[in-house]
């Protein structure tokens, strides 16, 4: 049985978690002292060297993302943080920015200066007031405490952070719309080539990288490589948040060895809700393909989730038992797509237009076996035929909910309407509550 | 000198075919090479890749890996060990497009029947090439409420657009006007203008043009024609001296709509909005017949051999002079100045009407333009000297700006203030005070071989300007290039429609340029001495002129008066203040009517044929006919004639004159409520050429008075405040726009709404106006 192992959650049961003193209480701001006496492209080597990679969805190595900065190229280098958490069932950055923001100050104060670059910022989804203030707060602490702004702690290195509040748009989580919106402009991504890396915010070298993984940079440089890779598995090192929510008792964040598997999990956040059982799950958030109860023990790593099928994505676990029609949920999301969608290429403007169309008829009885088969094939029409990802996320709960519970399309079909009573899969729903 | 670079050659396969193309060239401009056409909407050659409508998916390979799936092929450039598979030869790219384009069709309206585009639309033409033969989508169509006027002359229907983003690409990239830009997200995607900043870009009708769909369509156009029955006519632009190939679509016998055409030497693809959409003077107020003047005063209708015959009546044995104007084609300035020697044997002859200078025509004579569009383009620095190119020649505005986005070429520019123009080149603004030219000119320093120096034709309006222009441009060896403002202005000094000179640029005051000249014409001497101006022609030099469209208020108040005391034969193609006081009336064509050319600022002359079929004939013609009256023939009886006699002279090859240099003009003293006035001519304004055009007058840019904040404190007026300016002619009272200009200036647009400086103040620069708060 995998322990849980909380490092970047350790102390969100303390009621000052979020406030500096607390911070500086339990050890932080430690690992940037030691950090700014290194050089910097040792600090970029032992992030290379620990095997960190992104917790954002894409896994992409940390430390390479860092290396790829040009150095001694006389331009300014910029490092953005993507807070805009915004998928469906992605609930870990949140919850950590709110319970202990100063975590990622201090990643960030590390990885610019491992990057060398002067300013950093954090956007951040606009939803969430409360968050805002706290980082907000936090920020104006470490200002305070010398640990943000001219020479920090007198090691001669400058760092400006911003902290900028986005207006609420899904794809402005996608790296190079981010950086379009944190310039003012529209969120849109950009044509890549070429890459942040080289013509990133404001046409200047810069690094994006998510939350989380800012956040785990103290603690591997406090403890080492060694003790980050003591956790998880051989090419997913460490340890990650684990969001589940959904049909289970005790949904929540669980930070854990990644490699974990959901039987593990769920029993470590008391089970399904009693009385039912696991239907279908997403590994990753809405956009990772759906699993069902025969993947429970699939090892919850970049590799594990991806040969059996789906992506590890941002480890947003949404468990859903046998009380949850799977087309209803499925329509949902594809309404969040179409609603989120940018606009700027056919395929997820269009298809995610048409893809609401088709499911609220299939989800009402109407149409016929050829409808699932037209259904398909509009997603293979979408599917890596856009121009950024968010229209894969679009498809991949279709294609995967066609896949494993196609009789359950066709017996919406065959009765002319959901066969689900639809108050039987509400959390207000009694029977069966724990 | 080479400024060649050598480019690195990539070779790859696209659909079992090798071909090598350029580094950096996109796939599927590489697939055009090889003639294979991928379908596409948001690609264009020369904006930046957008990649938005991925309608152009091809399946791509390099050094045997794979991409994992298909490729938009209008983002990708070419690499050495590529392998494309396009729609012909991979299931997966095809089936990509179709998907592709039935999405695209889901929302699109079948209007194609009553649709502008319809029978010359790309998106129709690309989903019967690359679309499904059916559409299975069964839900309701996307519509919004239609058309949106996005300016007075480009109308928007929303429900049309695919959202290629070409319009809002081109108004940023090209014209440096982001004045509409996409709003809203997913499927209310639209395109929009701001609230505060109107569509006003000269350059809007480009977008109308590359829409791939139906969904911006002229307002002038909009359910005029169907593209099948208009019989298209490749043609130049008779608006200025940019020198943009055009295209003009007519139906029996009548324009309804003119597009640029493709010039990679000149305008691209692009053209102005003048240039698009001012065309109906073609059809106002037209002369049809001959008139003579009777004994009452009243012009009366003539037999062609009546008319002759009392113009060649008043033209000889009087002093005599010839008026040209400036929007004659090459032929007919030839023509003109044949005629001036050897039917009327005068050297009284003039094109420009315009103010204009004694000074200019040893100009003329000494200048060397050489630059052209390919200059600027390796530029390492523009200097514009009087010249605002995007009012006076906006497709020299569009390369100077591609250069400047593309890699900031340095762009300075002498003028009173910053325009918007300026600020668009981001250009180093050499302040002046009107009149104080020659020694800003003089100041100018760092330029070299490959510095790009134009000259506008204002430049003539201070004494001396243009001799320290050339001198500017002789101690550095830049390229010079003098940009006139009309479009037969450069073909009027190529043919010696001229005081001073001959065709080809031969000098009247030389002896072997006469006889080149005196040879080719078969005549057996020419005159010898320098003729008259425009001003000493109109004065009391003459009392017979010969006037080929012109309008009299372009030069001088007083200049129709003078006009009505001699005897004039006007040969226009409309009633004109000419026509009003003339003897004899000579219909003659107008452009769409006759063949010809115009020669562009860089001495190129583009050839079109006649668009519309008409009885009216070109001047040359009309001047053949006069000339044999006299009984001095010039034996051009066709257009084609005169372009092969003028081309056979050729240019002069022996040494051009030296200009001296003639000092520095006087700097006027001015009183706290006074100003030195300066203008130009903004690009749509109260030309006769744009009469009638109520949806191009709709975008002008407003009719305000630059003044400086110090003269604004002074007047106590805020910006867009009504001011007066006056002096002993007139008053125009306008709003103001408070700048850069020195304190001592104004400026006024010289012929706007409002603001008809010529008619209503007797001048248009370096003069002292009275400034005050209306």
């Amino acid at each position: 049985m995998t322990k849980l192992t909380p490092v970047l959650s350790a102390h969100w049961d303390e009621p000052d978690s979020f406030t500096i003193a607390a911070y500086k209480r339990n050890g932080g701001y430690t690992a940037v002292a030691k950090a700014l006496a290194m050089q910097p492209d040792e600090v970029i080597q032992m992030v290379k060297d620990s095997g960190l990679r992104g917790r954002g969805g894409a896994g992409f190595p940390t430390g390479s993302k860092w290396g790829f900065i040009p150095q001694g190229d006389n331009k300014e280098h910029y490092m953005v943080v993507n807070a805009d958490e915004s998928e469906p069932g992605t609930c870990k950055d949140m919850p950590l920015l709110l319970a202990n923001p100063h975590v990622l100050v201090e990643g960030i104060i590390i990885g610019s200066y491992a990057i060398r670059a002067n300013y950093a910022f954090i956007y951040i989804r606009g939803e969430v007031t409360h968050v805002v203030r706290r980082v907000q707060q936090a920020i104006t602490d470490a200002y305070a405490a010398g640990l943000l702004g001219k020479n920090i702690l007198g090691k001669g290195f400058d760092l400006e952070l911003v902290l900028h509040v986005g207006a609420g748009a899904y794809i402005c989580g996608e790296e190079t719309a981010l950086l379009d919106s944190l310039e003012g402009f529209r969120g849109q991504p950009r044509l890549r080539p070429p890459f942040p890396a080289i013509a990133g915010l404001y046409a200047k070298p810069t690094v994006v990288n998510n939350v989380e993984s800012i956040a785990s940079v103290p603690a591997i440089i406090n403890n080492g490589v060694a003790w980050f890779g003591g956790m998880g598995t051989e090419k997913s090192k460490g340890f990650t948040l684990y969001s589940l929510s959904g049909h289970v008792n005790n949904p929540g964040q669980f930070e854990a060895p990644l490699g974990i598997t959901l039987r593990e999990l769920l029993e470590l956040s008391g089970g399904i809700r009693k009385g039912h059982k696991l239907k279908f799950w997403t590994p990753g958030g809405s956009s990772t393909p759906i699993f069902t109860d025969q993947h429970l023990d699939v090892a919850l790593d970049y590799e594990g989730v991806s040969a059996a099928g789906s992506m590890l994505g941002t480890k947003a676990l949404q468990i859903f038992d046998e009380t949850t029609c799977v087309v209803r949920a499925v329509l949902r999301w594809t309404e969040f797509y179409k609603h989120e969608s940018c606009g700027k290429c056919t395929p997820c403007r269009e298809g995610t237009w048409w893809l609401v169309q088709a499911l609220k008829d299939l989800e009402a009885g109407r149409g016929t076996e050829a409808d699932l088969d037209k259904l398909l094939d509009l997603c293979d029409n979408i599917m890596g035929r856009s121009f950024c990802a968010l229209a894969d996320g679009a498809a991949s709960p279709i294609i995967s909910s066609l896949k494993y519970f196609r009789q359950e399309y066709l017996d919406h079909l065959s009765q002319g309407g959901c066969p689900f009573d639809p108050a039987a899969s509400t959390l207000f729903e009694n029977a069966g509550v724990k | 000198m080479s400024t060649e670079v050598t480019v690195e050659m990539i070779t790859c396969v696209i659909d079992g075919f090798e071909v090598t193309v350029p580094k950096g060239t996109l796939v599927i401009r590489a697939a055009e090479k090889l003639g294979i056409q991928i379908p596409r909407f948001c690609d264009h050659p020369l904006l930046d890749p957008a990649g938005a409508c991925r309608q152009c998916l091809v399946d791509i390979e390099i050094n045997g890996r794979a991409f994992p799936k298909p490729q938009a092929s209008c983002t990708i450039p070419v690499e050495n060990g590529m392998v494309v598979k396009t729609q012909l030869t991979s299931p997966v790219a095809d089936k990509a497009q179709k998907g592709i384009m039935e999405l695209l069709l889901i929302n699109h309206p079948l209007d194609c029947p009553v649709c502008d585009k319809g029978g010359e639309c790309p998106l129709q033409n690309q989903a019967m090439s690359n679309g499904r033969e059916t559409s299975r989508y069964e839900g309701v169509k996307r519509t919004f409420e239609k058309p949106v006027a996005i300016s007075s002359q480009v109308l928007l229907d929303r429900e049309r657009c695919v959202l290629c983003a070409r319009c809002t690409r081109f108004s940023e990239q090209i014209a440096g006007d982001p004045f509409i830009t996409l709003n809203e997200r997913g499927a209310l995607q639209q395109v929009g203008i701001y609230e505060d900043e109107p569509f006003n870009s000269y350059y809007s009708g480009n977008t109308v043009q590359i829409c791939p769909v139906g969904a911006l369509t002229g307002t002038s156009y909009r359910f005029r024609a169907r593209p099948f029955d208009l019989v298209s006519n490749d043609s130049a632009c008779e608006h200025c001296a940019s020198g943009c190939a055009m295209r003009t679509d007519v139906r029996r016998g009548k324009t309804l709509r003119r597009l640029a055409g493709e010039d990679a030497t000149a305008n691209e693809e692009w053209n102005c909005d003048k240039g698009r959409w001012a065309f109906k003077y073609e059809v106002k107020n037209r002369i049809s017949t001959p008139m003579i003047r009777n004994a009452a005063g009243q012009l009366e209708e003539a037999s062609w051999p009546e008319a002759l015959a009392a113009a060649a009546k008043g033209l000889t044995n009087a002093k005599v002079g010839v008026l040209v104007g400036g929007r004659s084609t090459v032929e007919d300035a030839y023509g003109y100045s044949k005629f001036a020697r050897v039917a009327l044997g005068t050297n009284n002859i003039d094109f420009r009407s315009r103010i204009n200078s004694a000074e200019e025509l040893e100009f003329f004579a000494a200048a060397n333009s050489t630059a052209t569009y390919k200059d600027i383009d390796n530029a390492d620095q523009v200097v514009l000297l009087a010249f605002e190119p995007e009012d006076e020649s906006p497709i020299v505005f569009l390369r100077i700006y591609k250069q400047v986005r593309k890699r900031a070429l340095k762009v300075s520019t002498l003028t009173p203030y910053t325009s918007r123009g300026s600020e668009k080149l981001n250009a180093t603004v050499i302040k002046m005070v009107p009149g104080n030219e020659v020694a800003a000119i003089s100041a100018i320093n760092g330029l070299t071989g490959k510095s790009v120096v134009l000259i506008g034709e204002r430049l003539s309006e201070t004494p001396g300007a243009l001799s320290a222009a050339l001198e500017l441009v002789n101690k550095s060896a830049a390229k010079l290039g003098y940009v006139p403002r009309r479009a037969g202005d450069t073909g009027a000094i190529a043919a010696g429609a001229v005081a001073n000179l001959l065709p080809g640029g031969r000098l009247v005051s030389d002896a072997t340029a006469r006889v080149d000249v005196a040879a080719a014409w078969g005549a057996s001497a020419l005159p010898t001495e320098t003729g008259l101006t425009t001003n000493e022609i109109i004065g009391s030099g003459t009392n017979a002129v010969l006037i080929g469209g012109v309008d009299p208020f372009d030069i001088s108040a007083e200049a129709k008066l003078s006009l009505s005391k001699k005897f004039v034969v006007s040969l226009e193609i409309r009633e004109s203040d000419i026509t009003d006081i003339a003897q004899v009336v000579l219909p003659v064509a107008a452009v769409v009517e006759k063949s010809g050319s115009f020669m562009d600022w860089q001495g190129k002359s583009r050839k079109f044929d006649s668009a519309v079929e008409s009885l009216n004939r070109s001047d040359v013609r009309i001047l053949s006919m006069l000339a044999d009256e006299i009984g001095k023939p010039i034996n051009l009886p066709t257009v084609s004639a005169a372009r092969k006699e003028f081309e056979a002279i050729g240019n002069w090859d022996g040494a051009k004159p030296s200009m001296k240099s003639t000092g520095t003009g006087a700097s006027l003293n001015v009183g706290a409520d006074e100003a030195i006035i300066s203008s130009w001519r903004n690009l749509l304004d109260k030309g006769s050429l744009q009469e009638g055009e109520d949806n191009l007058a709709g975008t002008a840019r407003a009719t305000t008075a630059v003044i400086s904040q110090s003269r604004a404190s002074a007047l106590s007026v805020k910006d867009g405040e009504l001011i007066r300016v006056s002096n002993t002619y007139g008053a125009v009272t306008l709003p103001c726009t408070i700048a850069d200009i020195d304190n001592s200036a104004i400026w006024l647009p010289r012929n706007s709404t409002n603001s008809q400086l010529i008619k209503v103040l007797g001048t248009v620069g370096n003069s002292i106006v009275k400034v005050s708060k209306a």
